[in-house]
């Protein structure tokens, strides 16, 4: 498999970013940068500010106070990122047209798209469905097609809202599997997740965040041999972290 | 029962008179659908996806309107169009084209309020997807309109059934003549009127027809919606 060319998207930096919704804050001064390679997951429990981060780092949410570059560059159209949130809604199509749609919003000329779909389909395991109405799939295929739509959009960047959440064994390994793959063909993975178990299986860069601010961020062996601060030992644990 | 029976007789015969009122009726309502789908879907769609002051009274009055008594809006269509008023030169009065005009001002705002509520509840659902595709104002619409389309459907159907069966506004800007301006409804007024019962009831039995075939196209397409939307 070719290695697309990193994009123009990466590094991505945040610097001193706050995010005020109602006179709370959400994300508290992040100054984070992330960079090529292995994928980058961030940990924390529900509310810590996963989603929030994510959607700014995708460009969906300006930053109230701070700034965020995307290789250097204030504004970057997300044309080469993609994300698959929380819980991804299906176009009221057939698997089929949620990719294609996907694929003509990025202007993949019209004779492209029957095989690219396909293409796509086949790697998320779902050939083979092509004609069945989206919403007619449960979870973990819904999750795979949401997977499939956000590759048509040949991301050098893909960020993932905690897509094994509400999966079973074996759906989760099916995702896994997947970003494993699509990680190894170049794409720049960020994941959050709650999961520490898939956390460890996955990344190579961890981001910590607990009440909106980032804890600790690095390389994710030394992370999880060496937390260097008492919330992280905590969560690592298994502690709940209120 | 001799009526009830002659009635029946005329409908199975296509009696042509009955037949020129039945195709006038139809071509009126449907035009009048036509060009209040062509208005009333992409106001709907404007209203549903632009944030602007006074956006609540514009909705509330939206729905307010697709109340709209027909004597009312044949009253004001007819005051538009009559030889005094600002429209008389046009001579439409007492024309087809008046009745189509009076019956779009009439479905046009049922359309429009039903297609904002229809495009905004898919709007807030797909929100967040499609500005993460970076997907711009334009095909926004197309899109949400395209997904909608069953529950569209399903709009324009509601505008057909009151146009059809309304008589008010109709009947004022039209003038009930014969071989010309004569629909169904305004028929069915007349010749009960006059105790012509017999043509009368002709039309009342297909106008049911028509309003049940509209019920079951609104069905199918209801099913058919949520075959996609489950």
């Amino acid at each position: 498999m070719s290695i697309p060319a990193l994009g123009p998207d990466i590094p991505i930096r945040l610097f001193e970013v706050e995010v005020l919704a109602g006179g709370v804050t959400i994300l508290n001064r992040v100054s984070v940068s992330i960079g090529a390679g292995a994928p980058t997951i961030l940990i924390g429990a529900n509310g810590s500010g996963k989603t929030t981060f994510l959607r700014v780092a995708m460009g969906l949410i300006r930053p109230s106070v701070g700034s965020i570059t995307w290789g250097g560059r204030e504004t970057v159209p997300p044309a080469r990122r993609a994300i698959l949130f929380q819980r991804p809604v299906m176009l009221r199509r057939s698997v089929a047209g949620n990719v294609g749609y996907a694929l003509a919003v990025a202007s993949v000329p019209r004779d492209q798209r029957e095989w690219r779909t396909d293409e796509l389909l086949s790697l998320v395991g779902l050939a083979g469905l092509q004609a069945r109405p989206a919403r007619r799939l449960s979870g973990g295929e819904q999750q795979r097609l949401a997977l499939a739509r956000a590759l048509a959009r040949n991301p050098s960047v893909l960020f993932l809202d905690e897509p094994t959440a509400n999966l079973d064994p074996a759906a989760t390994r099916a995702i896994e599997h997947i970003v494993q793959e699509v990680s190894a063909s170049g794409v720049k993975i960020v994941m959050a997740t709650h999961d520490l178990g898939e956390a460890r299986r996955l990344a190579g860069d961890i981001i910590f965040l607990h009440r909106g601010s980032v804890i600790e961020s690095g390389p994710a062996d030394a992370f999880f041999a060496a937390p260097a601060t008492d919330d992280a030992r905590r969560f690592l644990a298994g502690e709940l972290l209120i | 029962m001799i009526e009830n029976a002659s009635a029946l007789n005329m409908v199975l015969t296509g009696d042509p008179v009955l037949f020129s009122i039945v195709l006038l009726s139809l071509v009126v309502s449907l035009s009048a659908v036509l060009f209040a789908a062509l208005i009333g879907v992409p106001l709907g769609a404007l209203i549903a996806l632009t944030q602007f002051r006074g956006r609540g009274p514009v909705v509330i009055v939206l729905n307010a309107l697709m109340g709209l008594p027909p004597v009312v809006v044949g009253l004001s269509v007819f005051l538009m169009l009559s030889r005094s008023g600002p429209l008389g030169s046009l001579g439409l009065l007492f024309t087809p084209e008046a009745m189509v005009i009076a019956q779009t001002v009439l479905v046009t705002p049922i359309i429009a309020a039903l297609a904002r509520q229809t495009i905004e509840d898919l709007w807030v659902e797909y929100r967040d997807e499609l500005d993460a595709m970076d997907v711009g104002p334009a095909l926004r619409v197309r899109t949400l309109i395209w997904d909608a389309r069953f529950s569209l459907v399903t709009a324009l159907l509601a505008g057909f059934g009151r146009a059809v069966a309304e008589v008010g506004a109709i009947i004022i800007v039209g003038g009930n003549i014969q071989g010309f301006t004569r629909t169904m409804t305004t028929a069915i007024a007349l010749e009960t009127s006059k105790g012509e019962l017999q043509l009368a009831l002709g039309l009342g039995i297909v106008l049911l027809i028509i309003v049940v075939l509209i019920n079951a196209m609104a069905w199918v397409a209801r099913r058919a919606g949520e075959h996609f939307a489950a």
